[in-house]
């Protein structure tokens, strides 16, 4: 019989050491597994440090867009011009870096929600994070996160990689009763000297302690399912190039998992950088701090695209940030902590080329609290329709109690 | 059917909570008694701490711990601190010894003065270089970078270039000093990092300063809490120290936070761990590092308009970051009994403390224009209109005497010390103790100490280590012998726990849960072979089992 581990912010269930887990920590394993349908898969990116939505899909329609931002806005559509905005529909343009998104944006397999966020008013960084990764806007006392809850119920015994979170440590919105493991890197996903290992295990597995057996058992469960992933060298499909660096690592790796079929149904990666006080772009937009980062973003994701392939049809993915920044620029040419962004969706079942979402304007009297983006769009909308229309569980009360998500029709 | 199930989990149930509530008065036999107190009072005993604390009587070894300043210092630790030399500097005195980035620039555009003094001068030439680049050139009074081709020959070059990282340390090693120095500073640091693990410890330091100025100081204090954690005799203030980091914690990278986190662990949190509760508080609360990091040196109260202009629009305003966790992590606890008026009320008392220079390592500092000076009422205490400082005071007197704040402390240590789920008895008699006190911590932890919980079955081996715990214990029980502890410092952030920087106010975890991950298992399973094996850089380790230091019982404490 496994015990299931209750991963808990302050632990206040955790029964160490204190005899036998009580009855209904004790689940029965079910019979041999069915073949199961190819499940569905959900990659959520978070893109750490308040990234500027207003940079990144760009509203050239807007003309206070350019007075609020005399030395760092990016221009408006022109041909032949490397600085200027790629246009998507008219009024919105992307940010040139992510030219490489252009064409998935055309095909109709990425929306852009613009608008969207949090409500809650926070700017602190720690706490928008945590909020959005909860996904209970202004409470903290929330024990996991949403994207823990919204795993489908499991049929049969569930695989203990079902939910990967891309890091050292497991990412708050992966922690909750349904396991989840942290990966660093699939390659380092082992214990190297095999021998040791081998005893390890058996010492897990033999353990009194039945949370450290319980979490050594979905350790090595995960090791040995692995295993067959490591022995393969991975190359991406279809050429598709990832960038130098963790982000590109952690895609490219996301995508290797999926297609081991290791029984992956939930995956969490994170790209920090976006926090641009000062300088936010260079002397051309087509340069600096966010026009680099953008543009090894792009590439990932775009490379995540190609090497997918078929595969992108069970795939969704969302990126999200834990708030926008401020619609006029600082006296740093760069911009400050705001509030509403825009979020990407990606996915072989997503209506994409569109820009969705109610566009609130940038006038004065239009802005939030007078100088940030409003929102119009609650990221639980989006991303509780991709839990239920995606992942199909329909129980988003759980997974965001308190909170009636209203679908855009993103799928 | 349905009924009986539910009837027979009720039973269970019940019987469970029977069962835990003898957990936790049936007493652990003698011998135990040692490993608990070692376990949980220390970071882990190394062979022969047993036999001591036998030969002294644990009562007294005990109250010992309670008085660490009655306790003679290790002096292996104390020579191994000696050549962290910004470990004893103020806050300005590190920004002046070991200018950031940032610095180094203001320095380039002619609004700070270039050191003097040649050995920081050296230090600083790859920062000048690197504005170099981007502006194309420099002053003339700053330090010119140096190639390696100017203070070597070309044979030495090649030599260099070509040798193992031995022979390139011994070709350093036989050099003059000042020859030395030139030559650390002139190399990449690509051939720099793999001579460190060689380096005697002089060589050791002058490599670290010329990778980069401030990186030093954030290394000092994880080498330091390591040697300190393994070294010390004054185990339990080493253990409190920690405990209470984590409590007020403070994010090392974030900004100015960087020069002012040395200060803040030695001259607030350390000092104050065995003594009241109010000080501790208020030594946070003034602290620049604390200032900086929850943003209230920002926070400023309405201003009235100019003489004879118009109102304008102001730029900054109430910043309510430190008064929201104030309340919520530092004194009351989330369930505490404070509402959103309470914080805005507790923030506008804060209003006007603030740092003289942050970002030059200044000190606290309380700037009347902007304090807040209307009348304001927190947790139903008026505090009238006209105050200054003493409002913030005000203030930090009504949450360090709360009783849901000795309720909130008192669990927070039994969770730390006894177990992830502190029984509720043992939680009220430490709470009814610091009331009694007025806040005083020695006697909270003596309640804690002196209860049958504390020994009991419940409590004992229920914990498991965290990531730092887990590491440290890891090098005590085997007596490894630190020569410098940067790998170990790496491997505590691959378990998940990267010292000093814990970005949310929360803090580290006190429970284990947090800490049962797959990489985290793994990685310590990694960590116990290659220390076992003895190929941990900079650690000597004679004999050790790698079955011992990577088995489930060995992440208990």
């Amino acid at each position: 019989m496994t015990s299931r581990r209750i991963f808990l912010r302050n632990s206040a269930l955790a029964m160490v050491g204190v005899g036998a887990a009580p009855l209904w920590l004790q689940r029965a394993l079910y019979a041999k597994d069915a073949p199961s349908p190819r499940k569905k898969i959900l990659v959520a990116i978070f893109q750490r440090g308040a990234a500027d939505g207003l940079n990144v899909v760009v509203p050239h329609g807007e003309k206070a867009y350019y007075n609020l931002r005399p030395t760092i806005a990016v221009p408006r559509p022109a041909a032949g011009n490397a600085d200027a905005a790629i246009d998507l529909d008219g009024f919105f343009g992307l940010h040139p870096s992510l030219a490489p998104l252009k064409p998935l944006y055309d095909q109709g397999h990425l929306a852009i929600v613009d608008a969207a966020g949090s409500p809650d008013p926070t700017r602190s960084h720690f706490d928008a994070q945590d909020y959005m990764e909860s996904g209970t806007p202004g409470r903290k006392a929330t024990e996991g996160g949403w994207m823990n809850r919204a795993l489908p119920k499991a049929e049969g015994k569930p695989s203990p990689v079902r939910a990967v979170s891309l890091g050292p440590t497991l990412a708050r919105t992966l922690a909750g009763p349904n396991p989840a493991v942290a990966v660093q890197t699939i390659e380092g996903f082992q214990v190297r000297d095999k021998a040791a290992g081998a005893e390890f295990e058996e010492m897990y597995m033999n353990s009194s302690d039945p949370l450290l057996r319980a979490a050594g058992q979905e350790t090595f469960e995960a090791v040995s399912i692995l295993q067959s992933v490591q022995k393969r060298p991975y190359e991406p499909s279809a050429g598709a190039q990832y960038p130098a660096g963790r982000f590109g690592a952690s895609l490219k790796q996301i995508a290797q998992l999926i297609k081991a079929d290791v029984g992956v149904e939930m995956a969490f990666a994170d790209i920090g950088g976006w926090d641009h006080h000062v300088n936010e772009l260079g002397q051309r937009a087509s340069e600096g701090q966010l026009a680099n980062l953008l543009r090894e973003y792009g590439q990932a994701l775009a490379a995540f695209w190609t090497d997918m392939g078929d595969r992108m049809a069970d795939v969704a993915l969302v990126t999200m940030s834990e708030f926008g920044r401020t619609a006029h620029e600082n006296g740093n040419r760069g911009t400050d902590h705001g509030h509403a962004n825009c979020m990407f969706v990606m996915g072989g079942a997503v209506k994409g080329g569109k820009v969705y979402g109610q566009w609130p304007g940038l006038e004065k009297e239009q802005l939030y609290e007078g100088r940030d983006l409003a929102l119009t769009t609650d990221f639980r909308d989006v991303l509780g329709e991709l839990v239920a229309k995606h992942m199909g569980n329909g129980s988003l009360a759980g997974v965001f109690p308190g909170y009636n998500p209203k679908f855009l029709g993103l799928v | 059917m349905r009924k009986r199930a539910l009837l027979g989990l009720a039973c269970a149930l019940g019987l469970l909570g029977a069962n835990t509530a003898r957990q936790f008065t049936r007493q652990i036999p003698g011998k135990e008694k040692v490993d608990q107190a070692l376990n949980r009072l220390t970071f882990g005993p190394r062979p022969g701490d047993a036999g001591q604390v036998h030969k002294i009587g644990l009562k007294k070894w005990i109250d010992l711990q309670l008085h660490p300043d009655r306790i003679p210092e290790n002096p292996v630790l104390t020579a191994k601190l000696k050549m962290l030399d910004t470990l004893s500097m103020s806050s300005s005195e590190l920004v002046r010894n070991y200018p950031a980035p940032q610095m180094v620039r203001q320095m380039v555009n002619g609004q700070l003065p270039f050191p003097t003094d040649p050995e920081r001068r050296r230090m600083i030439r790859k920062l000048v270089e690197r504005e170099e680049r981007k502006l194309g050139a420099v002053p003339a009074n700053a330090p010119q970078p140096v190639a390696l081709r100017d203070v070597l020959s070309p044979e030495e070059i090649r030599s260099l270039r070509t040798g193992t990282p031995q022979q390139r340390m011994a070709a350093i090693e036989a050099m003059p000093p000042e020859k030395q120095d030139e030559v650390i500073a002139a190399m990449p640091n690509g051939m720099l990092q793999p001579m460190f693990a060689l380096a005697t410890p002089e060589l050791r330091r002058k490599i670290e300063l010329a990778q980069g100025p401030a990186a030093v100081i954030a290394r000092d204090l994880a080498e330091s809490k390591l040697l300190r954690a393994i070294y010390s005799n004054r185990q339990l203030e080493e253990v409190l120290t920690d405990f209470w980091y984590n409590h007020f914690n403070v994010y090392l990278d974030k900004g100015a936070d960087r020069y002012l986190v040395t200060a803040y662990e030695r001259d607030v949190i350390r000092p104050h761990v065995l003594g009241k509760f109010r000080d501790l508080l208020e030594a946070t609360a003034k602290s620049p590092a604390m200032l900086f990091y929850l943003d209230n040196w920002q926070s400023v109260g309405p201003q009235p308009p100019p003489r004879g202009g118009r109102a304008v629009a102001q730029r900054r305003g109430l910043n309510e970051n430190y008064g929201r966790e104030l309340l919520e992590l530092h004194t009351l606890g989330v369930d505490g009994g404070y509402t959103q008026k309470d914080v805005t009320e507790v923030a506008r008392c804060f209003t006007g403390w603030s740092i003289n220079q942050p970002q030059r390592g200044g000190e606290f500092v309380f700037r009347e224009r902007q304090h807040d000076r209307g009348e304001k009422v927190v947790l139903g205490v008026t505090i009238p209109a006209g105050g200054g400082i003493e409002d913030g005071e005000k203030v930090l007197d009504i949450v360090a005497r709360h009783p849901s704040t000795a309720r909130f402390i008192s669990r927070k240590l039994a969770q730390r010390f006894v177990a992830d789920d502190p029984p509720p008895a043992l939680v009220d008699r430490m709470a009814q103790t610091f009331l009694k006190t007025d806040g005083d911590l020695r006697a909270v932890m003596k309640t804690m100490i002196d209860s049958k919980e504390f020994w009991s079955v419940g409590a004992y081996r229920s914990k498991i280590k965290s990531p730092f715990e887990m590491v440290v214990s890891a090098v005590r029980a085997v007596n490894g012998d630190v020569d410098f502890a940067q790998a170990l410092m790496n491997q505590v952030a691959q378990l998940g726990e990267p010292l000093y920087r814990k970005v949310e106010p929360t803090g580290y975890s006190n429970a284990s849960g947090q800490w049962l991950n797959s990489a985290g298992l793994l990685a310590r399973m990694n960590f116990a072979v290659q220390l076992a094996g003895n190929k941990v850089p900079g650690v000597k380790v004679e004999s050790a089992d790698a079955k011992v230091l990577g088995s489930p019982e060995f992440q208990k404490r």
